[in-house]
């Protein structure tokens, strides 16, 4: 096993792309040794003064760069990533991608990750997804879930003008990755943006269906030993209470669409957590953030060991 | 885009079919829907709201199921009016652009797009939208008693620059007293009233509907909502039949037959009514602490699970300024008290 540093890249030096830098100050396994932007900008005076090589003339510049780093974090625009990704993939980088582009396979790191570490192209999903999907996945692997639904409430202030202007994003592809990240024979989300002062910490509920006879025992096991496992990279996910379980009910079953898809009464379980951020860079009230930045470097760094275990 | 030409004083829009779907929890048959606009639309009703009381895609553990799904709801109400135009409500973080398509699919002629009253900047994809759909607009603000007046307006600018005809002062908390109400509609009637209509949604958690709608008309507004029997979230909205008769004695036009709209809540909607939106003690709870009205079925669902007073749920939501949409965080209200009761603060 080598004890070389893998060497990485941040394109797209914003709020995300400097709270992800400084996630990454702290590994083992990978360095940091390019940020990019398109313009000069605070982002790339900050990364210059913790002695980083950063430069305003894009991907251009970081596609001449002797070393060429391993892996790249993209923070920028689901436009510029798609421009990008393809120049990433012929040098031979691994894209990790923050930005709604969706190109490669989602991955939220303890659900499906191992799948795929060694892919050219991995897509972070958003944050609600990243907060929801390991519970998600927590009850459908130990009870099949015909439905599954997340509602995040995030603080007005940290959903940014990106998100603000395509919020249908956010809701279709955290509902889609609900169910195929997570698990689920369905899946649904919902945001909600609250302008309350002082700021809202992230909350998300999962909300599954699940059958009248599931193992709640095994269910709650479950949940807590994946929260436990989510802890390790973002230490402000927490549960708030126990899940908890409610009997089937006549409104939960039916044959309507989009409800859900059981014909015999289904129970619940319901799980609510919050998401506190590590204040690194971004404020601890934007753990919709954070979870973003702190699942990117969680990939980032098991691709980095992956590297340094099988150097290709 | 310009604004509609208004056949009459004052539009009415009745959403009894859509805010009333809180207060039925979403339950509404396809029978009742015919049944509900054919009277509306007799009695001269020009606008009628036919939605999941959330919204499109609001059929969901968070808010409820819906009993028949909201696109066949539509697609009735649709074959129903005769010269009303159907619309549908649309939440963005809740439905998408693809819902109103399907909802446009089904006949809808109309959709109000509605956000928390300082976040209008979710909403110019779905106006976007319904412009290239052909549709009629209007907009929400939610919860205005949150936001300053001269903020609302600001807000309101950013929907009709994004192709609103109609940004309203929805005072979903019914927490609007009429002088807060009053600077709001000025407000809103200042910043865009040369090139859209303003309107006014109203609950009577507090009993301002019908006074706020006719202050609203004096200055200006000219879309006003109300519901049938009230039928509503919280304690309803502003009645339509009362609208009809107030707006009748002060002599201005609605172009609405009072009688018929009598006939319609009493003969119509009451026998379906599985309980008639009232001032109680948690209706009032929520104008008085402004806590969005369609929180009250499920406070009064988490108080009978947890063992806790459904109007002090209610008053914590407040004081944790929950906005529209949180309905899950009232399960968190109520486990928290019951949590604390249990350790026996």
């Amino acid at each position: 096993m080598s004890s070389t540093r893998v060497t990485a890249a941040i394109v797209g030096p914003g709020n995300i792309g400097t709270d992800l830098l400084a996630k990454l100050q702290h590994s083992s396994a990978l360095e940091v040794a390019y940020v990019v932007g398109v313009v000069e900008s605070d982002g790339l005076a900050r990364a210059r003064k913790q002695g980083i090589t950063a430069s305003a003339e894009g991907v251009d510049w970081l596609l001449r760069q002797d070393p060429l780093p391993e892996i790249v974090f993209e923070a920028t625009s689901a436009k510029a990533h798609i421009a990008n990704a393809p120049r990433y993939e012929q040098a031979g980088i691994q894209a990790v991608d923050l930005t709604p582009a969706h190109l490669g396979p989602m991955v939220c790191p303890p659900v499906n990750l191992r799948a795929h570490l060694d892919s050219p192209n991995v897509s972070m999903i958003t944050c609600g997804g990243q907060a929801t999907i390991p519970m998600v996945h927590a009850v459908s692997r130990v009870t099949p879930v015909p439905y599954a639904e997340i509602v995040a409430s995030v603080s007005s202030r940290s959903a940014g003008p990106g998100t603000r202007a395509n919020i249908d994003e956010f809701t279709q592809t955290t509902g889609q990755a609900v169910a195929q990240v997570g698990g689920a024979a369905r899946g649904k989300a919902i945001i909600i943006l609250n302008p309350v002062e002082p700021p809202m910490i992230m909350r998300d509920t999962v909300f599954c269906m699940i059958g009248p006879d599931a193992d709640t025992d095994a269910i709650t096991a479950s949940v807590h030993e994946m929260v436990a496992e989510v802890q390790q990279y973002v230490p402000g996910y927490t549960l708030r209470a126990e899940p908890q379980f409610d009997e089937p009910r006549d409104v939960w079953s039916g044959s309507v669409s989009p409800a859900p898809p059981a014909s015999t009464p289904h129970g619940r379980v319901a799980i609510f957590l919050e998401v506190k951020g590590n204040g690194d860079y971004l404020p601890p009230y934007a753990g919709n953030l954070d979870i973003m930045t702190a699942s990117a470097a969680r990939v980032g760094e098991l691709m980095a060991k992956a590297k340094q275990e099988d150097p290709a | 885009m310009t604004r509609p030409t208004l056949a009459h004083d004052v539009r009415i829009v009745d959403t009894t079919l859509r805010d009333g779907s809180h207060a039925m929890a979403h339950q509404f048959t396809e029978q009742q829907v015919r049944d509900t606009v054919r009277a509306l639309d007799r009695a001269g009703v020009e606008v009628i709201e036919v939605t999941h009381g959330d919204g499109l895609g609001g059929s969901s553990f968070n808010y409820g199921f819906s009993h028949t799904d909201e696109t066949t709801l539509i697609a009735a109400a649709r074959e129903e009016a005769k010269q009303a135009k159907i619309a549908v409500l649309l939440v963005p973080g809740i439905g998408t652009v693809e819902d109103l398509k399907k909802a446009r699919d089904a006949g809808a002629d109309m959709v109000r797009v509605a956000t928390h009253c300082t976040e209008a900047d979710v909403s110019p994809q779905h106006f976007a939208a319904a412009r290239d759909l052909g549709m009629e607009t209007a907009g929400f603000l939610m919860m205005a008693h949150r936001t300053p007046p001269e903020d609302l307006a600001k807000q309101a600018r950013i929907m009709v620059d994004a192709g609103c005809q109609a940004p309203y002062v929805t005072d979903s908390a019914g927490a609007l007293l009429m002088r807060d109400a009053r600077a709001r509609f000025e407000a809103l009637v200042a910043e865009v009233g040369d090139e859209a209509w303003v309107g006014y949604h109203g609950h009577q958690n507090m009993s301002f509907g019908v006074a706020n709608s006719v202050i609203a008309y004096e200055v200006g507004v000219r879309y006003v909502d109300g519901s049938l029997c009230a039928l509503g979230a919280g304690a309803g909205n502003s009645p339509t039949e009362v609208l009809a008769a107030v707006f009748d004695r002060l002599d201005i036009d609605t172009g609405l037959d009072v009688p018929g709209l009598l006939a319609a809540a009493e003969e119509v909607v009451r026998p379906y009514l599985g309980r008639w939106p009232k001032m109680d003690r948690n209706a009032i709870v929520q104008g008085w602490a402004g806590v969005y009205s369609s929180f009250l079925l499920h406070a009064e669902t988490a108080a009978e699970r947890y063992k806790v007073p459904a109007h002090e749920i209610l008053r914590r939501c407040g004081e944790r300024g929950l906005v529209g949409g949180q309905e899950d965080m009232i399960i968190d209200v109520a486990i928290e008290m019951a949590t604390k009761k249990a350790e026996g603060h």
